[in-house]
């Protein structure tokens, strides 16, 4: 998910605390974003499988980001991008055992210094290791599949808080084209299956679409920098997850992210090394 | 140089990490098939007991029809119209055997009740004593049976509860059943799946909790709407309301529950009563599909006070689908066994084992969730599930029924159901925005599960090995001795098949003893009598249930398996009046008729 590096950021240069606070130069804001979303999410409903195994899942994370980064680049690392990786695991994934929240952010993490391409990783790392554990263990988890609560009010707090902060850093722009996007291609799907629209749009109504929307898609390290490309490869996410969706796969828009994310940032890394040397960096995205 | 050895290793790591659970799975692969390779015999030796599938030679043909709905439900039916398969066990004419009574639910289909005939075989007489033509048009169908002497009479008369109107019976002295509903005061339609009797104010005479699921406003076979579906999988309160009736006498009952405090409207599916606080009142536990369960402690009688989530069992919202209770670790303290769903890749959910925290106790008892740490955590769609000592080696095993609705084998119903499943209110609670059902399956044909308790607070599965192979629908479990040879079979309802008679053949050389109790003061039919048996230096309490599982009711009768014990030290009954009652040396193998003293 999101690191709220300001490597890419196309937002303006903020100038007062207010602004400063909400920009891409604010590296606690996202991980504020997301506690926000988990504690909404807990207090009033109880979302997660248990504290504890999220709290194991951060804590592998920011283990795993502490030694590999001093290991790999000899020096320790800002841990806000593991702490977004490891509670990002702890909502997404669900499991009545503790080993896989573990593994999964183990795996999360490690991906970031083993999957890359000219001193770039490739994938957003939990999204990686999600589809990883769906693949390799499904018996074992599943993802978060509930919406919140039985009111409307608690998603649309985290509707109306996640915009203004992605709007703030720039990344709008990739969360409204992806909703567009799947609003229209749920229409397309309706129309090929003949079930009722609402019942193709339901899933987006759920706090697992909010994280995705807000977290993996907008994460600047594993996008392309351009803002068309950006929508393009956002839009084209929406388009593989309906065709996964078409084939009734549950986990869509985590296959979909997995497939397409990659494959669009080595383009993207192909195409600008024509022109440049790329310079490795210290490896900084959940 | 170092820089790629580094990252060599690392590579090395992480494919490791990758590989993990593809070894965790093939460990645990071996071992199953390891375990398969044993025979029968290797297995009654090894585990202590094996059950047959004996139905068909022991006279029971029963086979369960679902209903036919509202057509508006057409394109789910199957889904919608996935539970009404119910057993119970009952000696109603107090010969001294077990009798089952099962429940059909397609309109204008018979229940039936199976007679004991002492010889290992049963012979159907629902019909003769009244209590076959209960499903007829107009008045909703059977969802389950549970068994009181409401009126002290010796004899145990049925609520049978329905999505329909609910339906008491009297025992006419084991002859016949009358007809008491409106006698009894009971609500024109409520769409049930679970109703217990209990005493809670202990004034003698038996009281009847009944659980509402779909909302009683609701008429499944004639809709006004189709907004009736659950507003929220995991956190839906727009099921049927609760009622408690309490006892008049005179066969009047009178509705409490809101005056004593259960005004909950959760979509419940399993309730169990039981004293888990030693304050001789029975707390009650509601186990709710959509959401968290609940658990009431029962304030002396006077009231009920909504603990779930200060205990802890409300925590985490699931699909509670059975309630059952078991002092599995013989600590003399009940554990509560809740299933959910696991469907891997999907939803895993995992059922529950709610045991109390050491160190806990009275108002201030905790639980927590030992399901995963006793090994009895993943079933599938697991329905009904029970306690009993399978094998007599002294400790409490566990067999649970699995299986939702199977259709075609290649198809699965998942993926939309996830889909609906993860929407907003609006959306979810409209039946006619569920995509169609389609002929898939949705967790069909599933395995069952038998869990061998080794008294070391680990559960072995074991049942493809003892003989628990069928892949029904299974709904509601209950266990009895139908042979009074002091050992439990399992009498299984499954939703669209066969009732089936798993006959257990438990190893020579284990004791047991059983108890059958009559109350006094306290309610005949003795529900909420708890009885302790030490032996060997351990102990284990048991409750004279008025409903347990998933729609079951287990026999009235208490079975203790003792191992290689030579001798009971003494047991202890806790009577629902409050009489204490020691028995010391009572002998073994067999079984005790216990009248509770004057």
């Amino acid at each position: 998910m999101t690191s709220g590096s300001a490597a890419v950021s196309s937002a303006q240069k903020p100038t007062s605390a207010v602004g400063r606070f909400f920009s891409l130069e604010n590296r606690y804001l996202p991980p504020l974003l997301i506690t926000t979303i988990l504690l909404v999410g807990q207090l009033s409903f109880g979302l997660l499988e248990s504290f504890s195994r999220t709290l194991l899942a951060i804590g592998t994370a920011v283990l795993f980001e502490l030694v590999l980064a001093r290991l790999m680049f000899g020096k320790f690392p800002h841990l806000a991008s593991a702490y977004i990786t490891g509670i990002s695991v702890g909502i997404l994934i669900r499991s009545p055992e503790y080993w896989p929240y573990a593994l999964t952010s183990a795996i999360a993490i490690t991906s970031k210094y083993v999957l890359r391409w000219r001193g770039l990783h490739l994938w957003n790392p939990s999204n990686f290791a999600i589809c990883a554990m769906l693949l390799l263990a499904p018996e074992y988890i599943a993802t978060l599949s509930v919406q919140w609560g039985n009111t409307i009010w608690p998603m649309m707090i985290v509707w109306v808080l996640g915009s203004i902060i992605v709007y703030r850093v720039g990344r709008f722009h990739i969360t409204a084209t992806y909703v567009i996007s799947f609003l229209v291609l749920a229409a397309v799907r309706s129309a090929i299956t003949g079930h009722a629209f609402l019942a193709e749009v339901a899933p987006i109504t759920g706090p697992m679409y909010q994280l995705f929307i807000f977290f993996m898609i907008t994460d600047p390290k594993t996008t392309v920098q351009p803002k068309w490309g950006q929508c393009l490869v956002v839009f084209l996410v929406a388009v593989v997850e309906m065709i996964l969706r078409l084939a009734q796969n549950v986990n869509a828009p985590f296959f979909a992210l997995t497939i397409v994310g990659p494959l669009a940032m080595i383009v993207e890394i192909w195409w600008t090394g024509r022109k440049r040397r790329y310079v490795p960096s210290p490896a900084s995205t959940a | 140089m170092e820089g790629r050895i580094s990252r060599i290793i690392l590579a090395l790591f992480f494919a490791a990490l990758l590989a993990a659970p593809v070894l965790y799975k093939r460990v645990a692969h071996r071992n199953n098939t390891r375990r398969t390779a044993t025979d029968s015999s290797a297995v009654l030796d090894r585990y202590g007991f094996i059950f047959q599938e004996s139905s068909k030679s022991s006279g029971i043909s029963f086979r369960h029809t679902s209903p036919q709905l509202d057509p508006k439900l057409q394109h789910i039916m199957q889904q919608v119209a996935s539970m009404g398969a119910a057993v119970s066990v009952v000696d109603y004419d107090r010969d001294g055997w077990a009798d089952i009574y099962v429940t059909n639910s397609a309109e204008g289909s018979q229940n039936a009740l199976y007679r004991n005939l002492g010889d290992g075989t049963f012979r159907d007489v629902a019909a003769e004593v009244g209590l076959a033509d209960v499903n007829l048009p107009g008045t909703g169908v059977s969802t389950g049976a549970v068994w009181g002497d409401y009126d002290n009479d010796g004899f145990e008369d049925v609520l049978i509860y329905k999505w329909g109107k609910p339906e008491l019976f009297h025992n006419d002295g084991g002859k016949h059943f009358t007809r008491v509903t409106e006698q009894a005061g009971l609500p024109k339609w409520v769409n049930a799946n679970s109703a217990i009797w209990l005493d809670y104010d202990g004034d003698g005479k038996l009281d009847l909790f009944l659980g509402g699921y779909y909302s009683e406003d609701v008429d499944l076979f004639h809709l006004k709407t189709t907004k009736i579906m659950p507003e929220s999988y995991e956190y839906a309160a727009n099921g049927g309301r609760k009622y408690l009736f309490h006892n008049l006498g005179g066969g009047r009952f009178e509705e409490v529950s809101a005056r004593l405090g259960i005004q909950s409207r959760r979509w419940a599916l399993a309730a169990v009563a039981a004293d888990l606080r030693g304050t001789g009142y029975p707390d009650l536990f509601i186990a709710n599909d959509y959401g968290v369960s609940e658990l009431y402690f029962n304030e002396g009688g006077k009231k009920f006070r909504e603990v779930g989530k200060e205990t802890g069992v409300g925590a985490a919202p699931k699909s509670g689908m059975n309630a059952a209770i078991g002092d599995v670790l013989n600590q003399g303290r009940f554990g509560i066994y809740v299933s959910n769903i696991s469907e891997e890749g999907v939803l895993v959910q995992g059922n529950n084992l709610w045991m109390q925290q050491a160190g806990s106790s009275g108002s201030n008892v905790r639980f927590e969730n030992m399901a995963n740490a006793m090994g009895v955590e993943v079933g599938g769609w697991s329905f009904g599930a029970q306690f009993g000592d399978l094998n007599n080696d002294g400790f409490l095993d566990l067999y649970v029924t699995n299986g939702n609705v199977s259709l075609d084998r290649n198809r699965t119903y998942w993926y939309d159901y996830s889909k609906i499943a993860g929407g907003n209110r609006a959306i979810i609670s409209d039946a006619a925005n569920w995509p169609p059902l389609d002929g898939r399956s949705l967790s069909g044909y599933q395995q069952k599960r038998v869990w061998v308790n080794d008294g070391a607070g680990q559960f072995k599965e074991v049942a493809q090995l003892v003989g628990v192979t069928d892949v029904y629908d299974g709904r509601s479990v209950a266990l009895a001795d139908f042979s009074n040879r002091g050992v439990l079979d399992a009498v299984v309802a499954n939703q669209n098949g066969p009732l089936l008679l798993y006959k257990n053949t438990v190893a020579p050389g284990s004791g047991w003893i059983e108890f059958e109790l009559q109350g006094s003061k306290s309610n005949r039919s003795a529900i909420g009598a708890q009885v302790r048996v030490f032996w060997n230096g351990m102990q284990q309490v048991q409750q004279v249930s008025g409903g347990s599982g998933f729609c079951a009711q287990n026999q009235r009768r208490l079975h203790f398996g003792l191992g290689k014990a030579a001798g009971v030290d003494r047991i202890e009954i806790r009577w629902p009046s409050g009489r204490v009652q020691i028995i010391r040396a009572p002998a073994m193998n067999r079984i005790h008729r216990i009248e509770e003293p004057s």
